[in-house]
């Protein structure tokens, strides 16, 4: 089996993407296929994918589908409080179950499909800008196939008074839901974004790809929710190019899916700030690969890194966390944190923390911990009444909720740690 | 309440107690005194249920029943209480969450209703007056950053909150300024009752000027060799401990 499937299955499927009348856009994609074509899904002989296998993509032919089928009880679980609502479903911007009556003013939020119809040139701004095809093979089939998606733009100086979410939502098997979001926020503005992913069939294929401008002394806080249904394949990247002063923080939660890859990267201009936080939990045979990459490329950055994973049977988990420090980017000031606690002994975690750098008056550390719940701990709290099994509940417990507990949204926070409790039964918090 | 018959528990292939006897009727308070190394900390870990001690041979029988046999979490809900010499910080588990969790593990045992949360909540701010700490204590990680004075405090708050049948003090005093050994002090004279029986396992003499045992036990090589009033421990201190290790 190969790619083949895919590429066959393309002119038909090209004929139904939007913007067909845009040279400009025929040629991205072209060009988007042709890197695919040239190298496939990625393989474990790719230096950055070394650890995921990806053949799974290939066994199955995921296609898109145009079909709109909702999953309300889905919706109302997912569903933040007190924030616009966004759904998507199995690809395709849905007006009709998303709750854009109370928008926040000074967002524009059209489908990327709109977008491109009502303010091509606009997006041909933006469009490849964060990323390039030839970051992986992954993003140049998102180039590809990308069928919709969403266009968010803030307007300047523009403070949105509450969060939107975008919830992902697949309800076909096999499917296949390509979309690209660009996420402008402009000058001195500021906004938070909840990106959640959610299925409720077997199989199907999330390859979506978020870019995101943070322009100068804007702040733009990500929060990403990734509780695909148990068999789905999940690729997810967020890429931001911040401008100077910029803040970004993106807080990345991977609970769900067979296999997931995420990719969240940040290029930072002069004295931006970037934090990233994540938590994985990953059980049976899950696979859960992070890859994260910051760039300061200019002077006075600061970046702070913190993933913490939770690994239990026969899950495995990698961790690429990469921070390159360009030979300009003097007082630069970067920390990573990776830590892992494996739950059993069939578990795996691949962590491969990597500093580069090239200034000479800079600032970095890093530091990577794998390790199991601690003996004294146990009996501690044994000795306390509680018995062992819910002390290892407890004690795991403890370790993830640290990442939920950075989380300001309290709407946000609740459904996290409902999450996080539905999986440690007999304990209350 | 408890009975320790002809004890003798290893570590691997070393013994460490040897042929340990000891009674303790309700209300007693017992010091037990000894050099390092003698097996005090090995007697409170095996009576707690530490795992990696194995017992040998002898018995220990608390209120009729058979404590080896039990977990460890069922001799704390029967009401066996170790105050540990060195408390474990763990992180992201509030001292107010652990202090509820167990007290629900104890009412469950006895066959109670979980405790009512504000009922809860004044009888744990109650304790934490009397041993004068500040409340943010409850909302903090169990012992997490605290300093060594701060985590024997917490170790007696618990106690005033699980009241136990049987509290056994491991080496508390240690490392404790006079004013904080005046606080826990008067935190276990506070729990002194006619059904509550203490261990007090120290090395210092000093202790027992605050809390007053009724029998005094000097452990040496894993089996207790002397045994007194108070007046035993100031006999200690004046000799040391060579004394009674010339004795064994």
């Amino acid at each position: 089996m190969s790619n083949d499937a895919y590429l066959a299955a393309y002119p038909a499927l090209a004929e139904r993407l939007p913007g067909q009348d845009l040279a400009w856009l025929q040629q991205f994609r072209q060009s988007g296929l042709q890197a695919f074509a040239a190298h496939g899904f990625p393989t474990l002989r790719d230096e950055e994918w070394r650890y995921t296998n990806l053949a799974a993509l290939s066994k199955t032919q995921f296609a898109p589908t145009a079909l709109q089928t909702a999953a309300d009880d889905l919706l109302a679980e997912y569903r933040v409080a007190d924030a616009a609502l966004l759904v998507l479903v199995n690809g395709h911007f849905v007006p009709a179950l998303s709750d854009l009556a109370d928008l926040p003013a000074g967002v524009t939020v059209l489908s990327l499909a709109q977008a491109l119809q009502q303010q091509a040139a606009k997006v041909a701004d933006y469009l490849g800008k964060a990323v390039a095809e030839t970051e992986h093979s992954l993003v140049a089939f998102n180039n590809a196939w990308f069928a919709d998606g969403l266009w968010l733009e803030v307007a300047a100086k523009q403070v949105l008074s509450k969060p939107l979410q975008i919830l992902h939502l697949v309800t076909e098997s096999t499917a296949l839901a390509a979309t690209r979001q660009l996420v402008v926020v402009n000058q001195q503005a500021e906004a938070e974004i909840i990106e959640t992913f959610v299925g409720n069939v077997d199989s199907y294929f999330t390859a979506c790809v978020n870019e995101c401008f943070v322009e100068q002394n804007a702040g733009l806080t990500w929060y990403k929710l990734q509780a695909e249904a148990s068999k789905a394949q999940h690729f997810g990247g967020t890429y931001a190019k911040q401008a100077r002063d910029s803040r970004f923080s993106h807080h990345n939660f991977a609970f769900g899916s067979l296999l997931a890859r995420s990719d969240v990267h940040s290029d930072l201009d002069i004295a931006s700030e970037c934090s990233l936080n994540g938590l994985y939990l990953a059980a049976q045979r899950q696979h859960i690969d992070n890859h994260t990459r910051i760039n300061h490329l200019k002077p006075h950055g600061i970046s702070r890194e913190f993933y913490k994973g939770v690994l239990d049977q026969k899950a495995r988990a990698v961790f690429q966390g990469r921070v390159v420090v360009a030979e300009d980017a003097q007082k630069t000031d970067s920390e990573m944190n990776n830590r892992n606690l494996l739950l059993s002994s069939d578990a795996e975690i691949d962590t491969k923390p990597q500093l580069e750098i090239y200034a000479d008056d800079v600032k970095c550390s890093h530091g990577v911990t794998v390790g199991q719940l601690e003996e004294k701990s146990l009996f501690y709290l044994q000795s306390r009444g509680i018995d062992e099994e819910a002390a290892r509940h407890v004690l795991t417990f403890a370790f993830a909720n640290e990442m939920v507990d950075k989380v300001e949204n309290s709407s946000l926070k609740a459904l996290l740690l409902k999450q996080l409790l539905a999986r440690f039964s007999g304990i209350e918090f | 309440m408890l009975s320790i018959k002809n004890l003798h528990a290893s570590v691997g292939d070393k013994p460490i107690l040897k042929g340990l006897t000891l009674d303790i009727a309700p209300g007693e308070v017992h010091a037990i005194m000894g050099p390092n190394g003698a097996g005090k900390s090995t007697l409170s870990h095996v009576l707690s249920g530490k795992s990696g001690y194995t017992v040998t041979e002898g018995s220990v029988t608390y209120n009729g029943k058979d404590l080896l046999e039990m977990a460890p979490e069922i001799r704390a809900r029967e009401g066996v209480f170790l105050a540990f010499q060195y408390p474990v910080e763990i992180p992201g588990v509030s001292n107010i969450y652990l202090l509820k969790a167990a007290l629900n593990a104890m009412r469950k045992h006895k066959g109670l209703p979980e405790v009512d949360a504000m009922d809860f909540l004044t009888l744990v701010k109650d304790k934490v007056k009397l041993l004068q700490m500040d409340e943010k204590f409850l909302y903090r990680a169990v012992n997490e950053g605290f300093s060594g004075g701060e985590k024997k405090r917490n170790e007696i708050l618990q106690a005033a909150v699980l009241e136990p049948n049987l509290c056994i003090l491991d080496e508390t005093d240690s490392g404790l300024d006079i004013d904080a050994l005046r606080i826990v002090s008067e935190g276990v004279n506070s729990l002194r009752a006619a059904n509550r029986s203490f261990l007090m396992i120290t090395h210092y003499q000093r202790l027992l000027d605050y809390i007053k045992p009724d029998v005094v036990h000097v452990l040496a090589d894993g089996r207790i060799v002397k045994s007194g009033g108070p007046e035993l421990a100031l006999e200690l201190e004046e000799k040391g401990y060579s004394w009674v290790e010339g004795q064994v």
